[in-house]
């Protein structure tokens, strides 16, 4: 059992105070989902984890079972058991899936150099898992890919890297229905599988549909850059009745569910 | 004397050595008339718009001299060997050294079927199509391979002939006093409906010489043709390179060229489409460290209508090393529906280092097709950050961006053999250190 424990974590962008203070703690197997307006700083929070170089820490901690992250560079908090799904990810030409994974599982002495077929067996069966073809797999990472195929390409790499906690960010944008039934299945598997071990999940997101298919165990509302509430699924259901009007930001009233042919506008 | 107007060599020194070089008389005739037009070209200078960003004031022929036939291979040629070895079966192997063919062997098969691979200087009478292909690029250099040429290698496939196999054509230059000046040169000529593959592999010693290859190929109507060249001077060498051709009516060039020696490595690579519906790809990987310069200039002639062509030159500099690129999408009057894209893209991997890129186009017919694209900057932030938030290190990060940002052409390589020849050579190439201290966290 392990825990990810978040406390008053400042941070800023480019001199501006975004984060004012979080505080969240997930453990293995648990699903949390962070909901807010646009501008609450939810992409900030998932870049801040992952220690992105945009960003300015400016106090507060973040730590996997007491081992601090935030002063360790981003390949070593991957190593620690953290995953990050961005919300729009990068293409990487000439560079294959399995490249980028055996050089993370090699480096971390998961993976000897000598078994790359091993690897890439496990991704294929993965692969086909996940609703991905084959041929993806042969491309460069995310190169040519479609907003649904690079959130699976991002589901497929989390299944096989095994973190211990990954943050989704906007994990739905892009997907049609089936697509996210098919992502959100395989990620829901890995919080169920693995007993002690299994993944704890902070799933950030703008919109509902995420949280029919996740079913989280916890509703945490961010509101300019603090945890305004916090509460079980049915804060979700109330959010989309009110809106975040109760959490002092009337102007701004919680998307519509549905399908967001924009997903990725919507930070 | 750089930019005289007695031309680089007196008149009279230059015919009387042109003079004493040996072969028939028709290449002996030739020499002679290139000698003395030599005379009367002065060497270009910086300032002229093809030789901007070059470092041809600096070149001093003053004491050049041809380079002996007597020069030898700077030891057997590890990168020789291995590129034959990568490139594995073959239809016919030249090994020339220091411009003039030593050892040619052609496959029987590809014999009966009348390939023929030869010595321009055995022959009695001058090759058809030599110094036609390069004719519109007439300037001092090619005239001082003209007058000093010792030889030349004569590809020919005729009309009709598929051949399976690559012919493979190994340029060793040799080894030889600073100052000498080598020509190797390379004709191909593809009859009508011919196929085929021909591999070109240039490599120096350390001396400080001056090589001046050039290669031209004439591909006969529906000639489909498959170049790849790999150019691994040594670290002391100058390049002034050619690199011509001509398709005819619906002709298919596929070329490949990797850069990766020399001191300073000059190409100019130009494809005339001339016949209806010609087509040519040309691609180029490069890379310079210490204080290397890669200089390319090239010319897509769009001459007839419906001819395409795809240029991507893509190079990585770091150290002080820099590379140049200016190229040009000419459309000719006639070239309707003509298509052409042109894209140079280079990673500049340090602070010293630099690279140029200058696209242009001439566009003379209305109805046609043409883009470019250029981008010179460090390796991408995002894609670090991304193969890091996965548990990449850093510096295998750099080295698998690096190498992908490659792989987006090697995977192009018309020669699956010489692409795996290629990648191991940038990875030890990235292993001596093009990547040292990680330039990208200096800077920030």
């Amino acid at each position: 059992m392990s825990t990810l424990t978040i406390s008053g974590l400042r941070a800023s962008v480019a001199g501006r105070e975004i984060l004012r203070g979080v505080d969240l703690e997930v453990r293995s197997g648990e699903v949390h989902a962070v909901m807010g307006p646009n501008g609450a700083g939810k992409s900030t929070l998932s870049h801040v984890l992952m220690g992105h170089p945009g960003y300015t820490v400016l106090g507060g901690s973040v730590s996997i079972d007491g081992e601090e992250l935030l002063t360790m560079p981003t390949w070593r908090r991957a190593q620690a058991g953290l995953f990050l799904a961005p919300q729009d990810p990068v293409e990487v030409p000439g560079v294959s899936i399995a490249d980028v994974l055996a050089a993370a599982l090699v480096a971390a002495g998961r993976l000897a150099e000598s078994e790359r077929d091993v690897l890439e067996e496990r991704l294929a069966s993965e692969a086909e898992t996940i609703g991905l073809s084959p041929a993806i797999l042969a491309r460069a990472l995310n190169v040519d890919a479609s907003g649904g195929e690079k959130k699976r390409i991002e589901t497929l790499q989390l299944a096989v890297l095994a973190p211990r906690f990954a943050v989704l960010d906007e994990l739905d944008s892009g997907l049609d229905v089936d697509a996210l039934r098919e992502v959100s299945r395989r990620v829901e598997r890995a919080t169920t599988a693995g007993g002690e071990d299994a993944l704890g999940v902070l799933a950030i997101t703008h919109y509902r549909r995420l949280l029919d298919e996740l079913h989280p165990d916890a509703v945490h509302v961010l509101v300019k850059g603090e945890i305004v509430a916090s509460g079980g699924p049915e804060l979700a259901d109330e959010l989309e009745r009110t809106g975040y009007a109760s959490y002092g930001r009337p102007e701004e009233q919680l998307a519509p569910v549905g399908p967001d042919p924009f997903g990725g506008l919507f930070g | 004397m750089s930019g005289s107007e007695a031309g680089p060599f007196g008149p009279g020194l230059a015919s009387a050595v042109s003079a004493r070089l040996p072969g028939p008389k028709w290449l002996v005739e030739r020499r002679a008339s290139a000698a003395r037009q030599l005379a009367g070209v002065a060497l270009p200078v910086e300032s002229e718009e093809e030789w901007r960003y070059s470092r041809i004031d600096e070149i001093d022929l003053s004491g050049a001299a041809p380079a002996g036939r007597d020069g030898e291979p700077a030891g057997p040629s590890s990168d020789a060997g291995r590129l034959l070895e990568a490139v594995g079966s073959r239809a016919a192997t030249v090994r020339a050294l220091a411009g003039v063919v030593r050892t040619v062997e052609v496959d029987p098969e590809a014999a009966s079927l009348g390939v023929a691979v030869v010595s321009a200087a055995g022959l009695d009478v001058a090759p058809e199509g030599l110094g036609a292909v390069l004719e519109p690029r007439h300037d001092a250099f090619t005239l001082l391979a003209d007058a000093f040429g010792a030889d030349a290698v004569v590809c020919t496939v005729p009309a009709g002939v598929h051949l399976e196999r690559p012919i493979v054509v190994v340029h060793e230059l040799g080894e030889h006093p600073d100052g000498a000046v080598v020509l190797p040169r390379t004709l191909v000529r593809l009859g009508r409906g011919a196929r085929a593959s021909v591999v070109e592999l240039v490599s120096s010693g350390e001396g400080r010489q001056l090589a001046v290859p050039v290669v031209e190929v004439d591909l006969d109507e529906g000639a489909q043709l498959a170049y790849t060249a790999v150019q691994q001077l040594g670290r002391a060498t100058w390049q002034v390179a050619y690199h011509s051709s001509r398709l005819g009516r619906g002709a298919v060039l596929r070329s490949f060229v990797a850069a990766l020696g020399g001191d300073y490595a000059r190409q100019l690579t130009e494809s005339a489409l001339a016949g209806e519906g010609s087509a040519g790809e040309l691609l180029a990987v490069y890379l310079g460290d210490g204080s290397q310069v890669q200089d390319f200039r090239t010319f897509q002639e769009h001459v007839a209508a419906r001819t395409r062509s795809e240029l991507v030159f893509k190079g990585a500099v770091s150290g002080t090393a820099r590379s140049v690129y200016t190229g040009l999408i000419h459309m000719h009057p006639g070239a309707k529906r003509a298509d052409a894209s042109q894209t140079n893209r280079n990673l500049v991997l340090s602070k010293g280092a630099h690279a140029d890129s200058v696209p242009n186009l001439d566009i003379e017919e209305n109805d046609v097709r043409c883009s470019h694209a250029s981008a010179v900057g460090p390796i991408d932030e995002d894609q670090l950050f991304y193969l890091a938030s996965r548990g990449v290190p850093p510096e295998v990060a750099e080295r698998l961006v690096l190498l992908g940002f490659f792989e987006d052409l090697l995977s192009r390589s018309p020669e699956p053999g010489v692409a795996d020849y290629l990648r191991e050579v940038v990875v030890e190439r990235l292993s001596a250190g093009v990547l040292p201290g990680h330039p990208h966290r200096e800077a920030s």
